[in-house]
């Protein structure tokens, strides 16, 4: 017995120390939980078409992927971040302060982001910004005075909504989803409703106007959810009367679940999202580590093959699954076969 | 007082042994009552067993059927060699396969229509599945081979009866009514089929846009390797610590306070130990990302608390005569415990161990912070390379999938939940055979 335990930690210890001196094969992917299907999509498909091993891919918000990219260069730490925003200026000096300078910047397409409800459930068929910012803000415009919000069914502010209560699941603070919601949709309803232009006049300064803006309503009628748009989802099966905020992709889905509203008279579909026409959209980027390129065997690989029009261009598996690509894929194919960092120029 | 004055003049109420006085009648009512409270109790649980096993069997139970399209396909040497000449070579063996598939079906007299855009939105991802056949089979090339390979995941759930059709348009990407019906016809014809789904359990994680061929193998085998590194690490840690502290330890100020940190340490959430395996194992001692090695290492600290409790707990209840006799034959201290202590104490230890275990198989948050909760699709190639290689492990999976889009996936993180149990359940029956053989009575 006290011979079998010897012998299984000895074992143990060789199998660490042999670990610390492997090196590693595959390409290590971590952020947004947004590209992360996209990543899948195209990992499975590096693994099937190279003689390399399948990149593992992990998700954990842009944020944290960023921050895992910024900890410093070598083998324990990540290859490519991918982020559903462009890098902050303050990331970049972390990045720098770490060791970590040749960035490759790499936008991969759009995304875009509906109002989607029940499909058994109300017509919520047409929406205007105006009409979220109305049914959603924390103070609202009416008749020309900034009061806390006090509608309780759409068709309170817009006659063509439904006579319904609202509810509506907007995406949580940590998602790259919000920043888009706010800037493109809530900011945009305060400005059309005039909201905005009233708060000024009342003596704000333009930052804490539209910090004002885009505090939405906490009684209960506009709930944020952190989960995943599964969540989102769960909600609006159990309520027939809510709106949910889901990614185009996510939407195109599940269609025998969920009713998609317009946004200005614009259906979301990925050629209204090309052309520009529907107003909510945003750009998907990854990030590579340059000083990990030819080190990590298949890194540049995965990353040209990322972008390759059989893949991410508008008839590739991305484009299928619900990825907006991007009109300038050959600019971005350019930089990543030239390894053009950050800065760098173009 | 008033009793002694009025006792005397009334006269003593008469008791009888047949029939209970009202005190007596009292106690056992409550007696009764406490017995119901007890059965409503079991029986509440009981329901609520019920309806969650109900409920994972029923989600989960589809997820290992999957429909299938079944046809004999003959690829050319000249085929291969196109097809290996390109980058995205799957997608010219998918290419391949359906215009054999469409020739097929052309002969065969189907009455619908179709072209081989509606073909595309029935069958899943096969151009993988074909180009892997080839590689490693050389000598079925120019030759027929049967394949059985994944439909579209919205024909699967349409013959699940999960797919609602009414909701979908004639200008859907995924799937448009009349496709559905084209599908009743092959179905008919015998080329889509629904069969048992092997893969489910052998295979690896697939991208969101490949459903049909995920399976939970690998992080199985991810969760086995940790279970491994657990085991052979905080068991014999866990035991030795335990012997010390129980037969040997002084006890003094120094050991209360060890004793009360491992008690501490068992209630600490083990998202910290998370923190503390990334922080130690990955950034200072330099061991790979996403390893079951890392993630066993972390469970070890997880697991080690319950079982030096557990196994305390049974040192101290063999009976002190034992250790005494041996004792006084003359048997040093360490042969006392080794001969006659632990031998007793051993099924009390493994049943710990297992407990241990199991909590730390089901566990998830603390592999978010090691990397073991992400898309990982491959087997280790080597036995080493499932310790150091990165892999997954089934909560983290579970948890993986329930978070994806195609409802496929859904079905298929409840289909983990029942190998999951499975796993659990057998683990907790090996528990019980060891114990019952080294269980001694005294």
């Amino acid at each position: 017995m006290l011979n079998a335990k010897l012998t299984a930690s000895a074992l143990a210890i060789i199998a660490v120390s042999a670990t610390a001196a492997a090196a590693r094969d595959q390409v290590q992917v971590a952020g947004s939980s947004t590209v992360l299907p996209y990543a899948s999509i195209v990992a499975e498909l590096f693994g099937e078409n190279f003689d390399f091993p399948t990149p593992v891919v992990e998700s954990g918000g842009s944020s944290a992927g960023l921050k895992r990219f910024c900890e410093g260069v070598g083998e324990n730490t990540i290859d490519i971040a991918n982020a559903s925003r462009a890098i902050r200026e303050k990331e970049i000096k972390a990045c720098a302060d770490a060791g970590v300078t040749d960035i490759i910047e790499v936008q991969i397409g759009y995304d875009g982001i509906v109002f989607a409800s029940q499909i058994d459930g109300p017509a919520f068929t047409a929406f205007e910004p105006a009409d979220i910012f109305n049914a959603l803000s924390d103070q609202v415009l009416v008749d020309g005075q900034i009061v806390d919000n006090p509608y309780t069914q759409w068709a309170d502010f817009n006659a063509d909504l439904p006579a319904v209560d609202i509810i509506a699941f907007p995406p949580g603070t940590k998602h790259g989803t919000r920043e888009v919601f706010e800037e493109k949709v809530i900011l945009a309803g305060c400005e059309a409703t005039g909201a905005m232009q009233a708060m000024i006049d009342g003596g704000m300064s333009e930052d804490d106007a539209e910090d004002a803006c885009m505090n939405l309503r906490a009684d209960g009628r506009s709930v944020d959810i952190d989960g995943d748009y599964t969540e989102t989802l769960a909600r609006i099966d159990a309520n027939p009367d809510g709106v949910g905020i889901f990614g185009l992709a996510f939407y195109e889905n599940n269609q025998d679940k969920l009713k998609v509203g317009t946004m200005s008279g614009i259906a979301p579909s990925t050629a209204t999202i090309a052309s520009g026409e529907y107003p909510v959209s945003r750009p998907l980027f990854f990030y590579i580590k340059g000083a990990h390129i030819g080190v990590i065997p298949g890194l540049k690989e995965f990353a040209s093959f990322f972008v390759a029009d059989e893949i991410a261009g508008p008839d590739g598996p991305l484009a299928q699954y619900g990825l907006v690509a991007d009109p300038e894929l050959v600019k971005t194919q350019m930089a990543v076969e030239n390894e053009e960092t950050m800065g760098s120029g173009s | 007082m008033t009793d002694a004055t009025h006792g005397m003049s009334e006269p003593r109420q008469k008791t009888s042994l047949t029939a209970a006085d009202a005190r007596t009648a009292a106690r056992n009512r409550a007696e009764k009552r406490f017995q119901y409270y007890g059965i409503a109790a079991i029986i509440a649980g009981g329901v609520f067993l019920v309806l969650l096993l109900t409920a994972i069997l029923s989600n989960g139970i589809p997820a290992f059927q999957r429909a299938t399209v079944n046809i004999e396909f003959t690829l050319t040497q000249e085929q291969f060699d196109e097809a290996e000449g390109t980058m995205l070579k799957t997608k010219v063996y998918t290419g391949f396969f359906i215009d054999a598939l469409t020739a097929q079906l052309t002969e065969s007299g189907i009455e619908t229509e179709f072209d081989n855009k509606r073909i595309e939105r029935l069958l899943g991802k096969v151009g993988g599945t074909i180009r892997a056949h080839y590689r490693e089979n050389p000598q079925d090339i120019g030759q027929p081979t049967r394949f059985e390979l994944p439909a579209s995941s919205r024909v699967d759930r349409y013959f699940k009866g999960t797919f609602d059709r009414s909701g979908i348009g004639d200008g859907n990407r995924f799937i448009m009514p009349g496709d559905l019906d084209f599908a009743d016809d092959l179905r008919a014809a015998g080329i889509l089929t629904q069969s048992f789904d092997w893969n489910f359990i052998t295979g690896v994680d697939t991208g969101v846009d490949n459903a049909g061929q995920a399976g939970i193998g690998a992080s199985v085998l991810g969760s086995f390797m940790m279970m491994i590194v657990v085991l052979v690490l905080s068991l014999p840690i866990g035991v030795a610590a335990s012997i010390y502290l129980e037969e040997f330890a002084p006890k003094n100020r120094f050991t209360d306070l060890i004793e009360v940190n491992i008690s501490n340490l068992a209630a600490v959430p083990s998202i910290v130990f998370g923190i503390l395996g990334l922080a130690v194992f990955i950034q200072f001692m330099g061991l790979s990302q996403s390893a079951p090695l890392v993630g066993g290492l972390v469970l070890t600290l997880m697991t080690l608390p319950t079982i030096i409790i557990s196994t305390r707990a049974s040192l101290k209840a063999v009976p002190p005569s034992i250790r005494e006799a041996a004792l006084g034959i003359g048997a040093s201290k360490m042969q006392a415990v080794f001969h006659h202590v632990l031998p007793l104490a051993m099924p009390g230890i493994l049943t710990g161990t297992i407990i241990g275990l199991a909590q730390a198989l089901g566990e998830t948050a603390p592999l978010l912070l090691i990397g073991m909760v992400g898309f990982v699709a491959r087997y280790p190639e080597t036995f080493l390379q499932g310790f150091e290689g990165p892999n997954s492990a089934m909560p983290a999976q579970i948890y993986n999938w329930a978070s994806r889009s195609d409802a496929v996936f859904t079905e298929k993180a409840w289909g983990g939940i029942i190998i999951l149990l499975i796993f659990l359940l057998s683990m907790n029956i090996l528990a019980i055979i060891l114990r019952r053989r080294f269980e001694r009575r005294w």
